[in-house]
């Protein structure tokens, strides 16, 4: 009764809805995060610029970016599948959800590629605002707010194409995306646990504000750990959000703080840990149906 | 005749509370059944381990054949559900909402026509393009209960369907109801309101504290259970009068008003014929049918 057939099309319609779900407030969950991403960008080119080298031939701003896209990416893969949940779970109206024959492995990918899908958008967005950054630098900020404001319509295809015109070198096309996409579906599945965890709006901004933020800021998005004392090298070894932007960054630059494959050996673990609890999570109905 | 819906001493506990307590319970297809109690009854527990949104702690239930854990896919495919609480997803218009909804039960494109003919028959064919945030209440409702249409369920269940609608849309949702029912859909509906009940539904079943304590048709139900009161307001001096003269027929009184409680309707003639004969000047009368309270609290004192 419930065929393959059906099965995909569950899983495609409520991918598509969760598409459709952050695309009608792009203005917060596209634009917001690019112009934040962007001001970052601002302030730190106009503070340090060319005046440091943190690579081999790799000036500051250049080496900025990818921490940059990554940083975003991760926020907004874990915004997207943990707000739509605890949204849904306060208003009430998860229950169209489970009432549905979706099982929790549809509902888990559905979720999963449409936080992944938000993050990358907006990574490419940041990416692509980036380069036109890049070749015009603090002499037009306007045009880069602008821009920004612009980007939330830009499609993966113009940044393939600004990306070829752009500077930023991409040693390892691969290793950017395969970073980019496990780090965006661990961040989608870290936020399905808070969104399914929390019953509270300021649960979930705890989450944000003393997990997501703390750890982001300090997994060297500005800086190469290689700069700090030795201390506190050892303890950013522990943040996982180290390793998904060192891997990240390896690929464009093809020099990285730590071996990318350990990166990405941590990193493929820590999805697959995530991607577990949530599926069990969604499977026993914790905090869902009951 | 197969059956709808099957419970087989289902209860749930939750810690000391037994909000369900070992009911068994069959619907046959076809029906319409109504799911009567107070809040706190179980009604809505028992509807939603139905939907599979609450674990029964024990026992199990049966939807068209297919037991709603083990074969929870097909189950659902068998019922649409409407909720008690007007919830919405705040992003998207109506069809768009009938659409989706459809699409998570394998819907394609194919099933749009009855997506809109649901839509034109619940009256909401203007408010298609609205935001659910926009609708009124009772736009909101019908919204509600074309979104548990639109994968053509067999089963239908309405939780409290007409809770806080006006009486003009009230009667176009029992309407429509019953031409579901009509059409050969199973009904579930529950309600506080026994008027609803016996208006549309074949079949009562009244819970309190978890248990169903009568089972019957409505006909029956409200013939062995019904209760008549005839109030009738009088001048002050003349309830001391009554108090004394009227010993045989007791009566409620409060403020101005007396309330006799009859066993039969024509045990109003005899009781407005005692009080002409004792020359007491009936000020105002009032026949009142009994509400669900009233037969409701027979029935527990009788249990």
């Amino acid at each position: 009764m419930n065929t393959f057939r059906d099965q995909f099309i569950g899983t495609w319609t409520l991918l598509k809805k969760e598409l459709l779900r952050f695309w009608r407030v792009a203005f917060q969950t596209v634009a917001a995060p690019v112009i934040t991403g962007i001001l970052y960008l601002l302030i730190f080119s106009q503070v340090l610029g060319d005046r440091l080298e943190v690579y081999e031939g790799v000036n500051y701003l250049v080496f900025l970016i990818p921490g940059l896209i990554m940083m975003s990416l991760l926020q907004n893969s874990f915004s997207n599948s943990s707000s739509s949940l605890i949204q849904a779970k306060i208003m009430g109206n998860i229950v169209f959800l489970l009432l549905t024959p979706l099982s929790y492995l549809q509902l888990f990918f559905a979720f999963l590629i449409a936080a992944i899908v938000r993050g990358m958008f907006v990574g490419i967005c940041i990416y692509v605002i980036a380069m036109f950054y890049v070749d015009l630098p603090v002499e037009h900020p306007w045009f880069v707010f602008i821009f920004a404001f612009c980007g939330g319509g830009l499609m993966g295809a113009f940044g393939m194409i600004a990306g070829i015109w752009a500077d930023l070198p991409v040693e390892h096309p691969w290793f950017v995306f395969i970073f980019a996409f496990c780090g965006g579906g661990l961040m989608g599945a870290f936020g399905m646990i808070a969104g399914i965890w929390a019953t509270r709006f300021d649960q979930m901004a705890a989450f944000g504000n003393f997990v997501i933020m703390p750890l982001s800021m300090l997994s060297g998005v500005f800086y190469s750990i290689h700069s700090l004392p030795p201390v506190w090298q050892k303890i950013s070894h522990f943040n996982p959000f180290f390793y998904m932007i060192d891997g990240f960054r390896y690929g464009f630059f093809g020099q990285s703080d730590t071996s990318p494959y350990l990166s990405l050996m941590i990193v493929l673990s820590f999805f697959i840990i995530l991607s577990f609890i949530t599926i069990r999570m969604l499977k026993s109905g914790y905090k869902l149906r009951n | 005749m197969k059956k709808a819906i099957v419970f087989k001493n289902v209860s749930k506990n939750y810690k000391q509370l037994k909000a369900v307590d070992g009911i068994s319970l069959t619907i046959e297809k076809g029906e319409f059944f109504g799911l009567l109690g107070p809040n706190g009854a179980g009604k809505s527990t028992l509807i939603n381990m139905m939907a599979g949104l609450v674990k029964p702690s024990n026992g199990s239930i049966s939807v068209m054949g297919f037991n709603v854990n083990k074969e929870y896919q097909e189950a659902r495919h068998s019922v649409g559900i409407v909720p008690q609480e007007l919830v919405f997803d705040p992003f998207f218009n109506v069809r768009e909402m009938l659409r989706f909804q459809a699409g998570y039960f394998g819907k394609d494109k194919s099933n749009d026509k009855w997506v809109d003919e649901v839509i034109e028959r619940l009256d909401l064919t203007d408010k298609a393009s609205t935001n659910m945030r926009k609708l009124s209440g009772g736009m909101k409702r019908r919204a509600l209960i074309a979104q548990a249409l639109v994968h053509r369920p067999p089963v239908i269940v309405l939780d409290e369907p007409t809770a806080g609608v006006d009486v003009e849309l009230r009667q176009k949702l029992w309407s429509f109801i019953k031409e579901l029912n009509d059409e050969g859909h199973t009904i579930v509906l529950t309600t506080h309101y026994l008027e609803e009940a016996e208006a549309l539904c074949n079949r009562v079943a009244m819970m309190k504290s978890g248990k169903i304590v009568a089972l019957d048709s409505t006909k029956n139900l409200l013939k062995e259970f019904s209760l008549k009161n005839l109030k009738v307001r009088l001048q002050k001096n003349s309830i001391k009068k009554i108090t004394t003269l009227l010993k045989e027929t007791p009566f409620l009184q409060e403020d101005d008003w007396c309330t006799f409680k009859l066993k039969k309707v024509s045990d109003a003639s005899s009781i407005i014929e005692k009080l002409n004969s004792l020359k007491i000047q009936i000020l105002d009368l009032k026949l009142i049918e009994s509400d669900l309270e009233n037969i409701f609290l027979k029935l527990t004192s009788k249990n």
